[in-house]
């Protein structure tokens, strides 16, 4: 908590009000909606769309826990287990993960972080909305059809010769909201590049824009090969052409190259914007400019360029060539250099710091914890000979979703929590959301830690039976499971209820520095009503109300006043 | 702009004729045996052929300084995906040669 006492009063009022005028009042009906090119609008549409997502990819994990809850397959069939992790897989890789910061926060924010009207493609950014949706409702598709299999990864030549599910379908789907990925990507590379205010020199950016402009340039470069590589499994797999198959002429160790070639980088396309949110989080609540600011913001770049590079770590056990998996193992540890700079930064920054524990710190100080040990292990799995006893087990289970949940969710929900008064006008009810980010943190360790030890005592990935002696471990983890579930449920709930309910916030609640804070909640169509002149550094809070005194009600206040 | 550049005619014209011609040959080289440099010529052929592509039809030869960078760019980046790929692929054998 904040010890501050004797600080000038906020020029926010204590019981602020909505404004008259603001994006979601602007205008009315569906078609406002559907048709709409502002970029706040279209954050949202695009926050209701992968939650949708998120809700089915969520439902398949459940089942497949509720599977897991005993030794002998006794819920689903073996087939059918087979098509809920594909089908978890696919959803939450690429229906909700890949977009979820991007698309949501980073459309929101971008345009009012640099102090403009819009993105550069107002209408290119609706169209990426409707060609994720139109992607997403081809994959939903083949799910009701009878679903796909053969996992996440459509690995040849089973996903090209020998599966009898709707991998064509599925693949289509991803090949369209690729599109959508790269469409996004494209429209924040030239916003930062062009519509920046005046004085947002590249040096005075938030860091949350480094690390949307890194995820830009992956989305970028990487999506156009996972789209080729899936047009080439369709084309082997409807017209037999020998691409990836021996027994036609094929080399299906090439299809992973190319997988991986995407896949690995868009692991960072999940985790930087993740980043870019923490940074925020923490120099906020600790009222302090980010310890190291330019290495935090390199390290986005280094980690995007480093990302390229270590694809065939998931290929060690493949087949490939020793001194290639040296190389590869090599490259991967060094891409641990950057995430490490970025940790030690923040845990800085932290350090001395005048602290308020709000719902967002206690989100972001989750997604460090969980974020280290997901990268630490990532090192085990790096290594030559431990990955051989590692992998496809769960160990590597465990450790891909403490960087994707624990890491980019955790970040999401922490964004979302922070955010939520510039987004909505109001605040969120602080006791359920501390009890939201603590149920989500416990339920999370429950789930997933369970199965580092599983995977190391050799239970594989992708069985829905298991010996005995595991059930323990499965317990728990289904257990952890059913309280990160509720932990999801919650911020749903409370969110809504809070956009009619709760207190008005103001425009800056937190005493935050950016640009974002320095308009109305929630802000007017075009963000702000001159374009802002920025004369200071990122990230400077001299002279901006302490968060203890930009509260949102006299009595809040007088707890904290003294 | 340096965009908006705009060419004679002629120029698109032996360009396109350039390309034909170029087809033709990749035609015409399949069809003799060349041993080991049958990859190297094919894809010399088109590289010479996407890059007249990059140049002219595309613009890129007057545009920005900037919009080179990013071609150039590109090409390194795929240079990464193309050179590390054969890192795997060229010394596969190379633990069991004596």
């Amino acid at each position: 908590m904040s010890t501050l006492t004797a600080q000038p009063l906020s020029p926010q009022p204590l019981a602020p009000e909505l404004p008259a005028n603001h994006y979601l009042n602007e205008s009315h009906g569906l078609k406002s909606w559907l048709l709409t090119t502002d970029h706040k609008r279209i954050a949202l549409l695009y926050m209701a769309s992968i939650t949708l997502m998120f809700a089915i990819g969520g439902i398949f994990a459940m089942l497949m826990r509720l599977e897991l809850l005993t030794p002998p397959a006794d819920l689903v069939s073996d087939d059918t287990y087979n098509k809920l992790f594909t089908m978890h897989g696919i959803i939450m890789v690429w229906f909700f993960l890949i977009p979820s910061i991007p698309t949501t926060l980073g459309n929101f924010l971008v345009p009012m972080m640099i102090g403009a009207k819009d993105l550069a493609f107002p209408k290119l950014n609706l169209m990426s909305w409707y060609l994720f949706n139109i992607g997403a409702v081809v994959t939903i598709y083949a799910i009701l059809s009878g679903g796909v299999d053969g996992g996440w990864t459509f690995y040849t030549p089973l996903s090209t010769g020998y599966l009898n599910s709707h991998v064509v379908a599925a693949a289509t789907g991803i090949f369209i909201a690729g599109f959508s990925s790269i469409l996004t990507g494209l429209n924040f590379i030239v916003t930062t590049h062009r519509m920046r205010a005046p004085g947002m020199t590249w040096k005075r950016l938030p860091l949350f824009m480094w690390s949307n402009y890194a995820t830009s340039v992956i989305l970028v470069l990487a999506t156009p090969v996972l789209a080729i590589t899936l047009a080439l499994v369709a084309v082997e797999r409807l017209l037999h052409f020998g691409i990836f198959n021996p027994a036609l002429g094929g080399d299906p160790v090439l299809f992973q190259h190319l997988f991986w070639f995407y896949s690995h980088p868009a692991v960072y396309i999940m985790i930087l914007p993740a980043m870019g949110v923490i940074s925020e989080l923490i120099s906020t609540f600790s009222r302090k400019r980010p310890f190291g600011y330019a290495y935090i913001a390199g390290s986005s770049i280094a980690i995007a360029a480093f990302g390229f590079v270590v694809w065939a770590h998931h290929m060690f056990v493949a087949g490939i060539s020793v001194y290639a998996a040296l190389v590869f193992s090599l490259m991967s540890y060094a891409v641990s250099l950057p995430s490490a700079v970025k940790v030690f930064n923040w845990t800085a920054t932290l350090y001395k710091g005048s602290i308020s524990y709000r719902t967002p710190l206690l989100y972001a100080l989750g997604f460090l914890g969980l974020f280290t040990v997901g990268g630490m292990t990532g090192l085990f799995l790096a290594a030559l000979g431990l990955d051989v006893h590692i992998h496809d087990t769960y160990f590597v289970v465990a450790h891909f979703h403490y960087i994707m949940v624990g890491g980019t969710i955790m970040a999401y929900l922490g964004g979302i929590h922070y955010w939520w008064p510039k987004i909505s006008g109001r605040m969120y009810p602080e006791v359920w959301g501390r009890l939201s980010a603590l149920l989500i943190f416990v339920g999370f360790n429950l789930t997933f830690f369970p199965q580092f030890i599983l995977g190391y005592l050799g239970m594989p990935r992708r069985y829905h039976a298991y010996p005995p002696e595991f059930q323990v471990w499965h317990v728990l983890s289904t257990a952890g499971a059913s309280i990160l579930g509720v932990g999801y449920l919650l911020p749903l709930i409370y969110l809504t209820w809070s956009y009619k309910n709760s207190p008005v916030a103001g425009p800056n609640p937190w005493g935050a520095s950016g640009l974002e804070w320095q308009t109305q909640s929630p802000p007017i169509t075009h963000n702000f009503v001159t374009t802002p002149i920025v004369t200071r550094e990122a990230y400077d809070y001299t002279g901006i109300p302490a968060p203890a005194l930009a509260v949102r009600s006299e009595e809040e206040a007088s707890t904290y006043v003294s | 702009m340096s965009s908006q550049h705009i060419l004679p005619r002629r120029t698109y014209f032996l360009v396109f004729l350039a390309l034909e011609v170029l087809t033709v040959v990749t035609a015409l080289v399949a069809s003799i045996d060349l041993g080991a440099a049958n990859t190297v010529v094919a894809l010399c052929i088109a590289v010479t052929k996407s890059t007249l592509v990059v140049l002219f039809f595309m613009h890129v030869k007057y545009s920005s300084k900037m919009t080179k960078l990013t071609v150039i760019l590109g090409v390194f980046w795929l240079m990464i995906l193309l050179g590390m790929t054969m890192t795997d692929y060229v010394s596969r054998l190379w633990s069991t040669v004596r």
